[in-house]
């Protein structure tokens, strides 16, 4: 017996233990692909539209994943986008300011956002100040730090050579001309996988969760809960860094007044991945395929020529009806 | 004369337990009638019958000889049944009247705003009424819990309720505040009101109560006049001989002494609290409702921050900062609210079982070691006899008595040698309770130093070789585990601090 359970231990460990909820989610994203290629086939299923559509869900993808860990702890993170927006800036500093080689520019955005939410962490933990009041905070913060830092105009990156490769070259393309996947997806599918194995193998996820379920009985088990939740902020800190590089990337320039609504895409694509703002509860593949619920849901809008209002009111309904789907499947258990 | 209320018959199940069967019990206007039972006797459920809480399967409540079917606690207010619940269900931040008239509130002009002259006014009525000299515009945060239960009292006679039932009201009371409440009691009674009156207390019941009805694992067992010998109650309460005679007490005096508590205090909570457990030992904490003994053991986990006091474990003495400090040392403790601060309830049993211990289980110092968690946490459900379809399942979906071995079972993989169980069998059914006194009793000849306490004094006298009593957060009695009686532990938990003999 013993290692049948062990197998399926596993199992369910590695798909979150919620094969149902993100049966349904993967279904909406499977449907809502079905009827926009029948109702647009000529427009919606041809290769560049899907590659936009993986192009634009890299973004908010890698934001929703760190916004995962923090949801789980039932907590929340409002600074995400700015954040983002934020280390983009700094990568611009770090690289055209200061000449710096591209690994080293790279890297120190990425150290950035890990210090900024180290930052939050801290304040949630020590000075006792609710995550949402915290991180409202930090993105008030952030984004006048963005705006001071460059003097509220762009960075551009043309002299740095390779720098608009990280998110538009395409090592698959080099391989397989035929399939052009830019590596933007590629590094938000890198992540997701890494963050996958740490949110369901390491210590920091089993915490992530623990925390999210029941953070008293946690302390009283003797973990040191403040230190956790400051290594979780932190380490979600570092993957707004990777955004924000990714961003930046794309647009091959740094735009501090970019950022703020990331976040809330981010939350909303958590949610729709069957998330629980509760804490306790959550994937990280159900947040890709929220994510992707989003993005195919805008695509296929935009290709429909509806307009831009009528997005946002159908994007609305969408966010409410999965949170109320997610509440139903709750209740029959 | 027609009894106020009368009960006949009523049974009521939940899944797995008879809780109440065939219980028959009747209350009459301007009667105090208490009613007595060890906890999982019956009695609040019986009453939560009568408040509307809980429907009856099966028998027939009659209000002034008419059946009545009571659906909810709106319809039980509307039939003149009050409850007053042990805890206060009040705002602290509204006034007295408001809180008394919250969702009742009178209107004024045109029915918009609300008239607060007239909610005021019905409010002073309702007070002097009760001869109680407070004002009803006082905010309920700024009342002593003493006071706070008179509002309550209060807002059940805004519902002209004829039967208040009252459980364990004077559990936070002291000596004075006491006194107001039975003269309140009394008053009510001159104006026929029928008090059922459920209090652990044989004194109090003594001289408040007019009759006595006796409760026993979910059975009526008699009705008998407030005069009656105190030991025939308990004896009725108890019912079955308990089995003293197998209780056997190892010597383990010369052991080491494992935790060695000197001169706590905080605030009211604690009042200079020392005592040592050693080596295989079983020391009790007997007491009522509030009196300290919870707090002490969160003290000593260091749960919650002390004035003063050491703790020492192993002869060394430690910093008690958080719990992740008594843990490090060796201190293990099962909360009494499991559900808040025992379990990650929405995780599963190995995650659960493996929380303090994390640390061990990790490969490289990060990444979960899946087979070694998997085998340490099989090899506590093997040993300990946890019913669970699998390791992974969530730990909200066992039965209580697993659950607190769940608990039980990541101390034992973290290596604790003192135990601290806080209420062991609470909300556990009795076919579990022997398995975890069984289980308590194997870790102390195992060599673990354990402190139990429990508000149940047969659990008390039944596990523990020794016992200490508490009573508003000072120890009042240090007897061995053989010579106590529940008569002697009751008589040590009541002695307040106005008639406080040194101990």
């Amino acid at each position: 017996m013993s290692q049948d359970n062990h197998k399926t231990s596993l199992m369910t460990k590695l798909s979150g233990g919620q094969a149902k909820q993100k049966l349904l989610a993967f279904a909406s994203l499977i449907a809502l692909i079905l009827i926009f290629t029948a109702l647009k086939p000529e427009a919606f299923m041809t290769q560049d539209n899907i590659i936009g559509i993986l192009q634009s869900t890299t973004v908010i993808g890698v934001l929703a994943i760190a916004s995962t860990f923090i949801i789980i702890t039932s907590g929340i993170d409002l600074s995400v986008g700015v954040l983002m927006t934020f280390c983009a800036v700094m990568g611009g500093v770090f690289l055209v300011n200061w000449g710096l080689p591209l690994p080293l520019g790279v890297l120190g955005a990425v150290v950035v956002g890990a210090l900024t939410g180290c930052v939050s962490g801290l304040a949630i933990t020590r000075l006792k100040v609710p995550p949402f009041i915290a991180t409202l905070g930090m993105m008030m913060l952030l984004k006048g730090l963005s705006l001071i830092i460059t003097g509220a105009r762009p960075i551009y990156f043309n002299d740095v050579e390779g720098f608009d490769q990280i998110a538009l070259g395409s090592l698959i393309g080099d391989i397989f001309p035929a399939l052009s996947i830019p590596n933007g997806v590629l590094i938000m599918f890198a992540v997701a996988i890494v963050c996958a194995v740490i949110l369901n193998r390491t210590a920091l996820g089993r915490y992530t969760f623990a925390l999210g379920s029941n953070e008293e009985a946690v302390r009283l088990s003797g973990v040191d809960v403040d230190r956790w939740k400051v290594i979780i902020y932190t380490f979600a800190g570092g993957i707004c860094g990777i955004a924000g590089l990714l961003i930046a990337s794309r647009l091959n320039s740094a735009q501090p007044a970019l950022g703020q609504g990331y976040e809330l895409d981010a939350i909303a694509a958590v949610v729709i991945g069957g998330t629980s703002l509760s804490g306790g509860v959550g994937t990280i593949l159900g947040t890709i395929i929220g994510a992707f619920i989003m993005s195919v849901l805008i695509n296929g809008l935009r290709i429909m020529s509806v307009a831009q209002e009528w997005q946002m009111v159908l994007t609305g309904l969408i966010i409410i009806l999965a949170v109320y789907t997610d509440n139903l499947r709750r209740a029959k258990k | 004369m027609t009894a106020l209320i009368s009960v006949k018959n009523v049974s009521k199940s939940f899944p797995g337990v008879k809780a109440l069967q065939d219980v028959q019990f009747e209350l009459q206007a301007g009667e105090v009638h208490a009613l007595m039972g060890e906890n999982g006797a019956g009695k609040s459920t019986l009453m939560k019958i009568l408040a509307g809480v809980y429907t009856k399967d099966s028998g027939e409540v009659l209000l002034d000889g008419k059946p009545v079917d009571i659906q909810s606690p709106a319809h039980a207010q509307a039939l003149a049944i009050g409850i007053i619940h042990q805890e206060l269900f009040l705002m602290s931040h509204l006034t007295a009247a408001q809180n008394i008239f919250l969702g009742r509130e009178p209107k004024g002009r045109m029915g918009l705003f609300l008239d607060e002259d007239t909610l005021n006014r019905d409010t002073q009525a309702l007070f002097d009424r009760m001869n109680l000299a407070l004002a009803p515009q006082t905010r309920i945060g700024d009342l002593t819990v003493a006071r706070q239960q008179m509002v309550e009292i209060a807002k059940a006679l805004s519902h002209k309720s004829r039967i208040l039932i009252m459980d364990e009201p004077t559990a936070a009371l002291n000596n004075a505040e006491i006194e107001e409440l039975f003269r309140i009691i009394r008053q009510l009674k001159s104006e026929g009101v029928g008090i059922v009156y459920i209090s652990h207390k044989m004194d109090e019941i003594q001289r408040i109560a007019d009759r006595i009805t006796v409760m026993r694992d979910g059975r009526y067992i008699n009705t008998v006049p407030a005069q009656t010998p105190m030991a025939e109650i308990i004896a009725m309460m108890v019912g079955r001989t308990l089995e003293h005679s197998e209780k056997t007490v190892p010597d383990t005096a010369a052991n080491e002494v494992l935790l060695d508590v000197r001169h706590l205090n905080r605030g009211r909570a604690i009042r200079d609290v020392s005592f040592t457990v050693r080596r295989g030992e079983i020391l009790g904490f007997a007491g009522l409702m509030g009196a300290g003994r919870t707090e002490v053991a969160r003290a000593v986990f260091g749960a919650d921050p002390l004035d003063s006091g050491e703790v020492w474990v192993h002869g060394k003495r430690i910093a008690l900062r958080t719990p992740r400090d008594a843990v490090q040392a060796g201190i293990g403790y099962l909360s009494e609210d499991r559900k808040h601060f025992g379990l990650a309830t929405g995780m599963d049993v190995e995650s659960n079982i493996t929380l303090p211990s994390l640390s061990r289980w990790l490969k490289g110092g990060v990444f979960l070691n899946q087979p070694a968690i998997h085998d340490i946490s099989q090899q506590m459900v093997d040993k300990l006899r946890i019913k669970t379809p699998s390791l992974t399942q969530v730990s909200r979906l066992l039965s209580g008595g697993n659950q607190q071995k769940v608990v039980i079972a990541k101390w034992l993989v973290q290596d604790c040698d003192v135990l601290i169980f806080d209420e062991p069998t609470r909300g556990i059914d009795v076919g579990a309770k022997s398995e975890i006194y069984k289980l308590v009793n194997d870790l102390a000849a195992q060599g673990k130093a354990i402190i139990v306490i429990s508000s149940e004094l047969p659990e008390v006298l039944h596990l523990s070789h020794r016992i200490l009593v508490m009573c508003e957060g000072r120890i009042t009695g240090d007897v061995s585990g053989l010579a106590a009686t529940q008569e002697s532990l009751m008589a040590l938990a009541t002695r307040r601090d106005t008639e406080a003999a040194p101990a």
